[in-house]
């Protein structure tokens, strides 16, 4: 259940559909991580990043008075937000730098949704003196605007995606020609368990780190396992990193939370195992949004990070095996758990943890006051707040355009001391 | 033999490479773009390639994205691009198709295959698939006879050149460059290499594509390679026409000059 066959297969799923172009540079990858997962040298130069420079290990957090709301269930917060960077995406990117670098390649491209793995892929890049180009739909960078702004100072080209919906999935589109372009000097830093093969097994195994950590710190909490682990999931590398260390303790539940948009129903969601089907897309087989002739369908979220029409294939065989649940959250119910661990816990989640958040609370409800849940809380919201402000009317559109032109009237170096 | 390799002898056995256009179908609507192919027939190409359009053409640069994305706008089916192959294949062209993956895996790969077949249709070219996951397309291609055209690239390494060469009929596609579709101003010397490399391990006919777009690179490529593949070039000039029919001329006109290529490059050889 946890490792794909040589092939990269997760069942049914998983593999390499991509141009005969990029078999090389997959094959010369595999080699080089399965050579790193033995290489001490890289483990102990990669675990000195993960605690000195991302701040790991995250602490778990529990949420009593947001846990009264799920049916007085404990709920545990494994706080991947605090992350250099915020969010959980910074452990990975890592990873694949260090790679990167160790494969003498000088250059690493990226796609991005919400802006959190272009900014830790920019962040990364900084490090390690690489050259980095972020790819981003447009529709993105006008809804993550202050993410395309850090990417920009840490040094990244940020390239806006026109073509398709200019969304993630043209991102990650225009990635590959990059990629297949540039092999040579360039790796492509695939942010999700997506991907042709090594990259669904690589990330999840780069991500492991926040359920290895969060297994032993609710064992010291509670004395025991959690009863239930929850997560989102839009190409799901946060819940594959939750779940890797769970898989094998059959007692503890599985979830996995979509995005499911305006409903499922509504066909204007991105809740990929719910209501999509096998198909092939981005280079592996896995649940897809797609029509009867097999063309993608645009996802639609709120969240800028689980709108994307696929999923990892680990979660495709996850779901069709039983090991983990699938469910979907609405828009609505995702901004409703938001705003309960605001008031709650004074914690601003992600838009797209709060997907988990909301499934939470029916979890608690469902499993009763002596269970503990655990929560992967992976990301923080400081990138959602125009969004949220919109949303629950904290501030009218028209505050918040009077306040982005005022602040770009004002001669920067007189605005608030971070023009430069 | 197949049509397809009926085709490529029959340019052998004239001393030339053969001569390969590409249009995506339903552009500007699938019976002016089944007539557009036609016409490219009459004026001199072997073998079309019918693009299936699809969502996430990430092989593909601008001009042909373009294109398809028009064509998926005006909601071409695939039985429209069938239907396509089915009024190109009356003019004894060999005619393939060229797609993506998924489309082809959600229509059914037998049912594909069958369909092919019944509409005439001589092979297929699939950008996204290697041997490597082609397990079901290896049976249904097998079972009806229909080329089934994997690509090799200058990164392939000689294992993998002999592997998907040994799993291709018809012809071997070498992409000439490191990239995606669209024109170029040169055709690097990356072409003629691999072509040398594949030739040491298949007798199959190699054919090249990415990158032609004039008579002169048609020409140096037809010197060293069995046929020569336009795509975005032809596409461009439908999308540059001011009506269907001036496409479809602008079309037919840029055959012609390819053609001439073809056959001057023969000399060279």
């Amino acid at each position: 259940m946890s490792t794909p066959d040589a092939s990269g297969h997760f069942g049914a799923y998983g593999g390499r559909f991509v141009p005969e172009a990029l078999m090389a540079a997959l094959d010369e990858l595999t080699v080089a991580f399965e050579k790193a997962r033995q290489d001490e040298r890289f483990q102990g130069e990669l675990a000195g990043l993960l605690s000195s420079y991302a701040g790991r290990p995250s602490p778990v957090t529990e949420a009593r008075r947001f846990g009264e709301h799920a049916g007085g269930a404990r709920v545990l917060l494994k706080r991947e937000d605090l992350n250099h960077t915020g969010s959980h995406k910074i452990n990975n990117v890592l990873g694949q730098a260090l790679l990167t670098r160790g494969m003498g390649k000088t250059r690493v491209i990226a796609e991005t949704g919400a802006g959190q793995h272009g900014v830790a892929t920019a962040t990364a890049a900084a490090l390690l003196d690489l050259e980095c180009v972020v790819y981003m739909g447009e529709q993105d960078t006008r809804r993550q605007a202050l993410n395309v702004a850090r990417m920009r100072l840490l040094g990244a080209e940020v390239v806006p995606v026109t073509a398709g919906s200019r969304t993630l999935k043209d991102a990650m589109n225009e990635a590959m020609r990059d990629w297949v372009t540039n092999v040579d000097s360039t790796h492509y830093l695939i942010g999700s368990v997506a991907g042709p093969h090594p990259f669904p097994m690589m990330v999840r195994d780069f991500q492991r780190i926040i359920g290895d950590e969060a297994r032993t710190q609710v064992i010291d909490l509670t004395g025991r396992l959690p009863d239930a682990v929850a997560a989102c999931v839009g190409g799901g590398s946060n819940a594959m990193g939750i779940f890797a260390a769970f898989l094998d303790d059959a007692d503890v539940r599985l979830y996995g939370f979509e995005a499911a948009g305006d409903g499922v129903e509504t066909g204007r969601h991105a809740a990929s195992i719910t209501g999509g089907s096998p198909g092939v897309l981005h280079g592996s087989r896995s649940y897809v949004l797609q029509d009867d002739m097999g063309q993608t369908i645009e996802s639609h979220s709120i969240s800028a990070g689980l709108d994307y029409p696929g999923v990892g294939p680990q979660h495709a065989y996850l779901h069709d095996t039983g090991r983990a649940t699938y469910r979907p959250i609405t828009d609505v119910r995702a901004m409703d758990a938001f705003r309960l661990l605001c008031r709650t816990e004074g914690i601003i989640p992600a838009i797209e943890s709060a997907h988990a958040l909301a499934g939470a609370l029916d979890i608690g409800r469902e499993l009763g006051a002596d269970a503990t849940v655990l929560v992967n809380l992976s990301g923080r919201g400081d990138k959602d707040v125009d969004t949220a402000a919109t949303w629950f009317g904290v501030v009218s559109d028209e505050e918040l355009l009077a306040a982005a032109r005022a602040s770009v009237a004002e001669p920067a170096q007189d605005a608030s001391g971070e023009g430069w | 033999m197949s049509r397809l390799g009926e085709v490529l002898a029959a340019a052998k056995a004239d001393g030339r490479a053969a001569l390969i256009g590409y249009l995506p179908a339903g552009y500007p609507s699938v019976e002016h773009g089944a007539a557009a192919m036609t016409a490219m027939v009459e004026a001199g190409v072997d073998i079309v390639e019918v693009g299936l359009p699809y969502s996430d053409p990430l092989m593909d640069g601008p001009t042909i994205q373009t294109a398809v994305e028009r064509s998926l706008a005006r909601r071409t089916t695939t039985a429209d691009v069938l239907d396509t192959v089915r009024e190109v294949a009356k003019t004894g062209a060999a005619t393939l198709v060229m797609s993506y993956w998924n489309p082809i895996n959600r229509f059914g790969v037998r049912r594909f295959a069958d369909e092919m077949v019944a509409a005439g249709g001589a092979g297929v070219i699939t950008p996204d698939l290697t041997p490597d996951e082609a397990g079901e397309w290896l049976e249904a291609t097998d079972a009806t006879g229909l080329d089934r055209i994997f690509l090799v690239a200058p990164s392939s390494t000689d294992v993998r050149l002999r592997y998907t060469a040994q799993h291709c009929s018809g012809f071997v596609y070498a992409a000439s460059t490191m990239g995606v579709t669209g024109s170029r101003t040169s055709v690097g010397s990356a072409a003629q290499a691999l072509v040398a490399r594949t030739r040491a391990v298949t007798d199959l006919p190699i054919c090249v594509g990415l990158g032609v777009s004039d008579a002169d690179q048609a020409a140096q490529v037809a010197s060293f390679a069995d046929g020569v593949i336009v795509g975005s070039a032809f596409v461009r000039r439908l999308l540059d026409a001011p009506s269907p029919e001036a496409g479809r001329d602008a079309v037919a006109a840029l055959a012609d000059e390819l053609a001439a290529g073809v056959r001057r490059g023969a000399r060279h050889v």
